[in-house]
């Protein structure tokens, strides 16, 4: 996983890394799409971070081309009923639908992997409570409930992240929950304890870093998941305002225009998120084959 | 198997309880003074206090959980602004345009995925089985509202098969009287093959957007689980014993793969219900979905609790009846019971 050359990773360290890479390659080989999903995932990065420089346009500048006009030389992806050049906005999005499902994603991985990681380990009233919130959550239709979300705490783009957060806590939750209670009684961590570590000590030092494999398939499973409602809410109306440059909007913006035959406005943005949706779950299945194969379907 | 639904049925009051302090706790965080929000922009501090007075937001919490709870139990689930009606009388009138197109949607779903899933696993590493792991990797991949749009410019714009994507009949057809609030039985009821078929080809692009996002982890399920079933022992001593293949698959292999399928379907049920809402808003179909959403535009917010809770109990009811045809269909969990 960290290196591509076989040649530098075998004299750096021979057998382990060799056998990473092995078995790197293995998972790629069986399923070639690994390697087509990494490469678009670099692409999404750097059209993230570099995406104003990137763009031939200014996103927000109307009449750059002719209004509705179709994808051409001079506008790739063709322009909006405000003469927006669309291959520019499309490209300004990706970093705030982008930033959007890597901030709720990170924030349910920390709250959601800390609580259950403590449920699971000290067990009691704190098991109970979190486990109850998390089984309350699970109750509502998931994207129903971030709809309520930010319908009660106001429609802003940082309660977007909050409600995404907030649907994805309960599988980071329950995933940390198991792993730290499985490993709880286990021979290493009673040697940490009765080498006189805290509490604590063993469970930060010692049971949060072999958590983490399993919690990290989980992001990767969950990415594509949280860019998809987080689209899916914006394209209702919530969250981010016209005339910001956003996936879901954007084909929002366009859906009343494909009845009449124009639909390069809404396919371009549609087509891009679903790339991205489809690349972020190819890249965790692929994580996922690669860390934890018991759990591949 | 009486007390066993009894006791699935207990078992899902804290679900319920907490989708109600859930929801409560939503309608007490609206934005500002929701006070002063009802009162409107031009009231008086005296018309603010009687608002909160009338609202019973000068009480304690636990005092207006109190409240909540019993204007839920009359029926009293606030008014719609936008409307003037109680949100709950609209939310009755549309439930049905939404459960018919989410059933239909799930029904294809399953008509599809299953049989793939059963074919995929019968033959790992054909192209049945690369084409099923395509579909499913792509199926969770679409954003419903983008398909859904698709659909409609390929069938409607290009080739002019579907109907115009509005609404759940054409504008020429008048509905069926009202029996199940369902276009497609009540039409049939009364016999009117016309309006049968103007239902059917208004349901048809919508039904296929929402199954084409849930027949992702069905057929997965399907594929995984009876992978599973098939490498078990009793299999193999099933066919040792020159039982006929079709007996083995389906008698032996297909009843006890779809256990894990069944419990799958919660999942599903919690994509389908927040996808329908996506589906609705592309298709302008009449549902709940799209009255929320209506609501949500104009800050209108007794229309979007309403609705948020009111999916929620018909989630946690879904739940429940899994559960039930789950102790239907597995003897050891009856046992259990």
């Amino acid at each position: 996983m960290n290196t591509a050359n076989p040649a530098l990773a075998t004299r750096a360290a021979p057998g382990r890394l060799a056998r990473q890479w092995h078995t790197l390659r293995y998972v790629v080989g069986e399923n070639p799409l690994s390697a087509i999903s990494a490469g678009l995932f670099v692409g999404f990065v750097l059209l993230a971070l570099f995406g104003p420089w990137l763009a031939p346009h200014d996103p927000l500048a109307s009449h750059v081309g002719e209004p509705l006009s179709p994808p051409s030389m001079a506008h790739w992806f063709g322009t909006d009923a405000l003469g927006r050049d669309i291959l520019s906005r499309v490209i300004i999005a990706t970093r705030l639908d982008l930033g959007i499902a890597v901030a709720a994603v990170a924030l349910s991985f920390v709250i959601g992997g800390l609580m259950g990681a403590f449920a699971g380990y000290f067990g009691g009233w704190f098991d109970r409570v979190s486990t109850r919130v998390s089984d309350t959550i699970m109750a509502f239709p998931l994207f129903v409930l971030a709809m309520g979300i930010v319908a009660a705490l106001g429609n802003t783009v940082a309660n977007i992240v909050l409600a995404t957060a907030i649907i994805n806590l309960p599988f980071y939750l329950r995933v940390a929950r198991a792993e730290v209670r499985v490993r709880r009684e286990a021979g290493f961590v009673e040697a940490a304890r009765l080498a006189g570590n805290g509490e604590l000590r063993v469970l930060f030092y010692h049971l949060i870093p072999n958590v983490m494999p399993p919690m990290m398939v989980q992001i990767s499973l969950n990415m594509g998941w949280a860019i998809l409602n987080a689209a899916g809410l914006s394209f209702i109306g919530l969250g981010v305002r016209p005339p910001e440059a956003e996936w879901g909007i954007m084909v929002a913006e366009g859906a009343q225009y494909i009845v009449s035959g124009e639909w390069w406005i809404a396919l371009f943005p549609g087509l891009v998120l679903m790339l991205a949706v489809f690349c972020f779950n190819l890249l965790g299945d692929s994580l996922r084959d690669l860390i934890d194969p018991r759990r591949r379907t | 198997m009486f007390q066993a639904i009894i006791k699935r049925l207990v078992g899902a009051l804290p679900a319920l309880f907490g989708v109600i302090v859930v929801t409560f706790i939503l309608t007490r965080a609206l934005p500002g003074d929701p006070a002063a929000y009802f009162a409107g922009p031009a009231g008086s501090q005296e018309a603010i206090e009687e608002v909160r007075a009338k609202l019973g937001l000068d009480r304690s919490l636990p005092e207006q959980f109190v409240l909540y709870l019993r204007d839920l139990a009359r029926g009293d689930w606030g008014y719609s602004l936008t409307t003037g009606q109680p949100v709950l009388t609209e939310l009755a009138e549309r439930l049905p345009a939404s459960l018919e197109l989410t059933l239909v949607g799930l029904v294809l779903a399953v008509i599809i995925a299953i049989p793939l899933g059963v074919l995929a696993a019968t033959r790992p590493g054909s192209w049945i089985d690369h084409l099923c792991r395509g579909i499913t990797t792509a199926g969770v991949s679409l954003p419903t509202f983008f398909t859904g749009l698709l659909l409609a410019y390929v069938f409607y714009f290009l080739l002019g098969w579907a109907p115009s994507p509005l609404g759940r009949l054409d504008p020429y057809t008048t509905a069926p009287d009202f029996v199940t609030g369902f276009y497609l039985i009540d039409s049939l009821l009364a016999g009117d093959g016309e309006t049968f078929v103007a239902a059917a080809s208004q349901l048809a692009l919508p039904a296929i957007t929402l199954a084409l996002f849930v027949l992702a982890p069905l057929a997965r399920m399907t594929r995984a689980s009876m992978l599973g079933v098939l490498s078990a022992d009793f299999i193999r001593t099933a066919r040792a014993s020159g039982l006929h293949p079709f007996k083995v698959l389906f008698t032996y292999a297909f009843r006890n793969a779809l256990l894990p399928v069944l419990t799958t379907l919660g999942m599903v049920f919690s994509f389908l219900l927040g996808s329908n809402v996506l589906v609705e808003k592309v298709f302008a179909w009449p549902g709940i979905g799209s009255f929320a959403i209506e609501a949500l535009v104009a800050s209108d917010y007794a229309p979007v609790q309403g609705f948020v809770l009111a999916m929620a109990l018909l989630y946690v009811l879904l739940n429940l009846l899994i559960d039930v045809a789950y102790g239907l269909v597995d003897p050891r969990a009856r046992l259990e019971a």
